[in-house]
C-alpha cells in the first residue's frame, strides 16, 4: 500500500516535467535551414523585445550558437524563459511569411535550442559596464526587473535588486507551471544577471524590511517592478473553507514544496478562465485529479488565456463551463469543501472594458460536487507599497509616461505588471522584459541629462 | 575577440571577408553599402571597355528543394563607363580608407592597355589590382578573361606588363576551367603576381527546360554557356586552392574564392592556405548582411580555440594535404552502427549491398525486433553507410587497431623495389 504512494508520488512528480520536447540538432538545423532570412521581417516587428529573429536562426544554421544565443539574450534578458512561456502564435510566428505559403518557422523552439546550448556549455554573455558611479534600486526581480537591471549593469550602474521571496526570478520562479518553464531557466537567467555585479536581496519586502523613504535616499533612480498580488476574494460565502486554493499560490506550491497527492483522485473547480486559471487546472490534473472543470461567468469569446493555452488545457481533460458564476462554496462539518453551488449567467450590454457584462439568469442555482476550489479571478495590487512611493495610481495601476516609464516621480520609473490595467501595457512576460530595458535605456537619459547638467 | 584583420600581400583590410568582383561590387553605392554591413574588403566588378549585356541573365539549380545550391551568370564586365567607376572607387575609398578596394581588370592582350588601366585605376587610390584571367563567358570569345587565363604563357605576359608600371600589389584571377591550375598560378608568379585569386566561374548550363526545350537561362529562345559558382563549386575551389597552397613553385599568398557562404565555409578555406576569401552567391541569395554571423561565428570560433589572431590558422591543413601515395595503405576504419540511435531506415544496408562491399546485414533480434548490424572483417571503411545515414550519431567510423606499421604506396614501391635490387644482385 505504502509503496503504491510512492509510486504515485514519483508518477505524479513526473507529470511537472517539461512538456515540450527540445529539437535535437537535427530538428535545429532543419528548421533553421527552412528559414527564409527574410529581410526587413516581420517576425521582428513582432516581437516585443524585437529580438532579430532571422540573425539569430542563421546563426543556429551556421553552427554559431554562441553568437545565437547573444543575439536572443541582448534584445532580450530572459529570452531562455520566453522562448518556452511566448504565445509565439500570436507574436513572432504568427507574423512568419510562410504562414501564406506553408508552415510558420518554429521560431519558439529554435530560441529555446540557442538558449539551452548556453545553458549547457555556461557561455558568459556579457559583462557588466565599466562603472559610472550611479545607484540604481529596483523593486521586484521579474522580468521586468531583471531585464531593467541586466540593461543598467551593463551600462555600468551600480544596481540592487529587492526582492521579498527566498528566490530570485519573480513570476519566472513562482508563477509558470514547471511543465512549461522549469525553474531552472529562470535561475540561470537569474545567474546572467548576478554575474554583472548585480547585487540581489532576497527575503526583503521593500516597505516593510526597508522602506521607500530609504531607498529612495540611497539611489539615483529606482524601477518599480513589483508585479501583482495575490488573487483577491470572490465575495462569496465558504471562502475561508479548506480545500479553497488562490491560483498563484497554489501554483507556487508545486514549484517550491515536494509534489503531493492531496487531489489524486478528486474533483476540482477553477473560477476563470485567464491564463493563470489554466495554470492551476493543468497543475490539478497532473497532481492527478479525477476531474478538473473552469467556471467561468462570461463565454469561450471573452476569456483571456491564450488560444494554445486553452487548447492545451482540453488536451489535459479540463473541462470548461461557460456562463457559470461561483455564489457559495459548500463544506461539511469539519470545514472541507464538498461542493460549489453555481449560477447560470447570460450576457448583456457591453460594460466598461468593452466586454459584455455577464447577468445572472433567475431560478438557475446549481450545485457541482468538488473536493477542492482554486480562485483564479484576476490579481489584487500592491496598492500600500506604491502609496509608499508616493506615486500616482489608477486603482493599483501605477501611472506612467508610456514613452519613458516614468512615474509621477521622475526618480521612478514602473515596468511589468504592475503597469498592466486599465487600457495601459501588456501582461505578457516578454512585454515586461522590453519595458524593463526601456526603463533602464529612459533611466541612463535621465541621468546622463543630469551629469551634462551639472557639469 | 580576436584580430581579424588581414594583410594579403600588402593589402590590408579589417577583416578577411571580401566580396568578390561581381554584381555585388558594381557601384558605389553597393560597395559602400557593403563596407556599412561589415565587409572587410571588395573586388570592384571588373573594369574594362564598357560592354553591351543581355537581358536574362542569372539561373540557380535547386536541390531537394534548396534554393541557390549553385548559381550560374552570363553577365559581362561592368557595363558602366570607366570614369564613373573610378570616380566612385575614389569616392567610396575616401569615405572608407581603412577598407579594401581591388580593382578587376580585364583589357585585350596589349601591354599599352594593360598600362593604361592600371595607371588610371591606381591614380583613384585603389590598393590593389585584381587582373581577371577566368571570366568563362562572352569575354573569352573576344580573346579575354578565361581565353587568357587557360593559356600560362600569356597570363605570365600580361601579368608581368602590369607588373612594370604597377604600384599596388596585383593579385591574378584564375580560371578553374583547365587541367591543372597550378600551371597558370605558376606562371602568374613566373610573371611577378603578388597573390594569387581562385576560382572564377566553372563553364556550366544551369539546366534545359523540358516543356518549352529552351536553356535556363535563355535569351529569346537561346542560350550560351555561363559561369557556375555558389556552394556546388565549394570542393572544386577548395581542392585547387589546396594544390596551390602546397605547391613549393607558386609560394604567394592566395585570396580563396568559390561557394564561401558562411564562416565555416571561410575558415576551411584560410585553414587550406587562403590569406582572405571572396564571396558573391552567398551575398546574392541574402543580402550584404550574412557579413555579420561571418564575422560573429569566426570571431567565437578563434576565441573557442584559444587563437588570438585569424591569421594563426591560413594553410594550418596544408601540411595534411598530400598525394595519393602517402597515404598510409594500412590504416583503417570500420563502421559501426548505433542500434539504440537507428532509425531502421536501411539506407546504409542497401548502399553497401549495391555500390559497396555488401557487409551491413539486416538481422533480427531476439525480440523480434529488426536490427543493422556490420560484418568489421568485410568493411573497407569507405564511409558510405555514413554518409547516406540520415540520423546523427547512427553510424560511426571507427578506427581499427592493428599490428601492422604505417606503409604508404609510394614506401610500398620503394621497399620491393630495393627487394627486387637485393634479389637482383644476390643472383648475380
Amino acid at each position: 500500500m505504502k509503496s503504491d504512494r510512492k509510486e504515485t508520488l514519483a508518477t505524479l512528480k513526473r507529470n511537472f516535467e517539461e512538456v515540450e520536447p527540445p529539437f535535437s540538432k537535427h530538428d535545429a538545423l532543419d528548421e533553421a535551414n527552412r528559414c527564409l532570412y527574410c529581410y526587413d521581417a516581420p517576425c521582428i516587428q513582432a516581437c516585443p523585445t524585437g529580438i532579430d529573429i532571422p540573425s539569430f536562426i542563421k546563426k543556429i544554421a551556421t553552427d554559431n550558437l554562441f553568437g545565437s544565443a547573444k543575439t536572443i539574450m541582448s534584445a532580450n534578458p530572459v529570452g531562455a524563459s520566453c522562448a518556452r512561456v511566448c504565445p509565439t502564435e500570436e507574436l513572432c510566428e504568427g507574423a512568419c511569411v510562410l504562414n501564406h505559403s506553408t508552415k510558420p518557422i518554429l521560431i519558439g523552439n529554435l530560441q529555446r535550442y540557442a538558449t539551452d546550448w548556453a545553458i549547457k556549455n555556461e557561455a558568459t554573455l556579457f559583462h557588466a559596464g565599466k562603472p559610472n558611479g550611479k545607484k540604481v534600486a529596483i523593486i521586484g526581480s521579474g522580468p521586468a526587473g531583471l531585464s531593467a537591471a541586466r540593461e543598467l549593469a551593463r551600462m555600468g550602474y551600480k544596481v540592487t535588486i529587492y526582492e521579498a521571496e527566498s528566490e530570485a526570478g519573480g513570476l519566472n520562479t513562482y508563477g509558470i507551471v514547471s511543465f512549461r518553464l522549469p525553474q531552472k531557466i529562470s535561475f540561470w537567467e537569474v545567474e546572467q544577471v548576478k554575474k554583472l555585479n548585480v547585487d540581489i536581496v532576497t527575503n526583503t519586502r521593500v516597505g516593510v524590511d526597508i522602506s521607500a523613504k530609504e531607498i529612495l535616499e540611497q539611489n539615483d533612480a529606482v524601477v518599480l517592478a513589483i508585479g501583482m498580488s495575490s488573487v483577491p476574494e470572490l465575495g462569496i460565502l465558504g471562502e475561508d473553507l479548506n480545500g479553497v486554493h488562490d491560483a498563484i499560490e497554489f501554483v507556487k506550491e508545486t514549484k517550491t514544496a515536494p509534489i503531493h497527492d492531496d487531489l489524486y483522485k478528486k474533483k476540482v473547480a477553477v473560477i476563470g478562465a485567464g491564463n493563470t486559471a489554466i495554470d492551476a487546472a493543468t497543475c490539478s490534473v497532473r497532481l492527478g485529479a479525477d476531474n478538473v472543470k473552469i467556471l467561468y461567468r462570461r463565454t469561450l469569446a471573452e476569456m483571456t488565456a491564450y488560444d494554445f493555452e486553452y487548447e492545451f488545457a482540453k488536451q489535459d481533460g479540463v473541462e470548461f463551463r461557460w456562463l457559470t458564476a461561483p455564489v457559495e462554496i459548500l463544506g461539511d462539518e469539519q470545514g472541507k469543501v464538498t461542493g460549489i453551488k453555481c449560477v447560470k449567467m447570460t450576457l448583456s450590454e457591453p460594460g466598461e472594458d468593452g466586454r459584455r457584462r455577464p447577468v445572472p439568469l433567475t431560478d438557475s442555482e446549481f450545485t457541482i460536487e468538488v473536493d477542492a476550489v482554486i480562485k483564479a479571478i484576476g490579481q489584487s495590487r500592491y496598492i500600500d507599497l506604491i502609496e509608499q512611493f508616493e506615486i500616482s495610481h489608477d486603482g493599483g495601476v501605477v501611472t506612467i509616461d508610456s514613452e519613458t516609464f516614468q512615474t509621477s516621480n521622475s526618480k521612478v520609473f514602473a515596468c511589468g505588471d504592475c503597469i498592466f490595467g486599465k487600457g495601459q501595457g501588456e501582461a505578457m512576460v516578454v512585454s515586461a522584459a522590453q519595458q524593463g530595458k526601456a526603463s533602464a535605456i529612459s533611466i541612463h537619459r535621465s541621468l546622463l541629462k543630469e551629469t551634462i547638467e551639472t557639469a | 575577440m580576436a584580430d581579424l584583420s588581414t594583410n594579403i600581400a600588402g593589402i590590408k583590410s579589417p577583416n578577411p571577408f571580401w566580396l568578390a568582383s561581381a554584381p555585388p561590387t558594381n557601384s558605389g553605392y553597393q560597395v559602400q553599402r557593403a563596407f556599412e554591413a561589415g565587409w572587410g574588403g571588395a573586388v570592384w566588378k571588373t573594369l574594362g571597355d564598357p560592354i553591351l549585356n543581355v537581358s536574362s541573365r542569372f539561373a540557380a539549380v535547386s536541390f531537394n528543394g534548396q534554393k541557390v545550391a549553385g548559381f550560374n551568370n552570363i553577365e559581362l564586365i561592368t557595363d558602366r563607363p570607366l570614369e564613373v567607376n573610378l570616380k566612385e572607387i575614389y569616392e567610396t575609398k575616401k569615405k572608407y580608407p581603412n577598407h579594401a578596394i581591388i580593382a578587376s581588370l580585364m583589357v585585350e592582350p596589349k601591354q599599352e592597355k594593360w598600362h593604361e588601366i592600371v595607371k588610371k585605376v591606381e591614380e583613384v587610390g585603389v590598393d590593389g589590382l585584381e587582373l581577371n584571367f577566368g571570366c568563362p563567358h562572352g569575354m573569352a570569345e573576344r580573346g579575354m578573361g578565361a581565353a587568357s587565363g587557360q593559356v600560362p604563357a600569356l597570363v605570365e605576359q600580361q601579368t608581368y606588363w602590369v607588373k612594370e608600371v604597377a604600384k599596388t600589389p596585383v593579385i591574378v584571377k584564375l580560371t578553374p576551367n583547365i587541367t591543372d591550375i597550378t600551371a597558370t598560378a605558376e606562371a602568374a608568379v613566373n610573371g611577378g603576381a603578388d597573390a594569387i585569386s581562385m576560382i572564377n566561374t566553372i563553364n556550366s548550363l544551369a539546366g534545359v527546360d523540358i516543356e518549352t526545350w529552351n536553356t535556363i537561362p535563355h535569351v529569346g529562345g537561346k542560350g550560351a554557356h555561363g559561369g557556375y559558382c555558389g556552394p556546388a563549386v565549394k570542393p572544386i575551389a577548395l581542392n585547387m586552392v589546396g594544390e596551390c597552397a602546397r605547391n613549393s613553385r607558386i609560394g604567394v599568398p592566395i585570396s580563396g574564392i568559390g561557394g564561401i557562404s558562411n564562416w565555416q565555409d571561410a575558415v576551411e578555406f584560410m585553414l587550406m592556405g587562403s590569406t582572405s576569401v571572396q564571396v558573391c552567391t552567398a551575398a546574392m541569395h541574402h543580402g550584404f548582411r550574412i557579413v555579420e554571423d561571418m564575422i560573429d561565428g569566426l570571431n567565437y570560433y578563434l576565441d573557442r580555440k584559444g587563437i588570438a589572431s585569424v591569421n594563426e590558422i591560413i594553410g594550418k591543413s596544408v601540411p595534411k594535404y598530400s598525394d595519393w601515395g602517402d597515404l598510409d595503405l594500412n590504416y583503417q576504419i570500420v563502421a559501426h552502427i548505433n542500434n539504440d540511435v537507428c532509425i531502421n531506415c536501411n539506407k546504409c544496408h542497401i548502399a553497401c549491398e549495391d555500390t559497396s562491399h555488401q557487409c551491413i546485414d539486416m538481422l533480427t533480434g531476439t525480440d523480434g525486433k529488426p536490427y543493422l548490424q556490420v560484418r568489421e572483417e568485410d568493411c573497407v571503411g569507405c564511409n558510405l553507410c555514413s554518409i547516406v545515414c540520415p540520423v546523427d550519431g547512427a553510424i560511426d567510423m571507427v578506427e581499427k587497431r592493428n599490428e601492422l606499421p604505417p606503409m604508404t604506396w609510394n614506401e610500398r614501391q620503394e621497399a620491393i623495389a630495393n627487394i627486387s635490387y637485393v634479389a637482383n644482385s644476390t643472383a648475380k
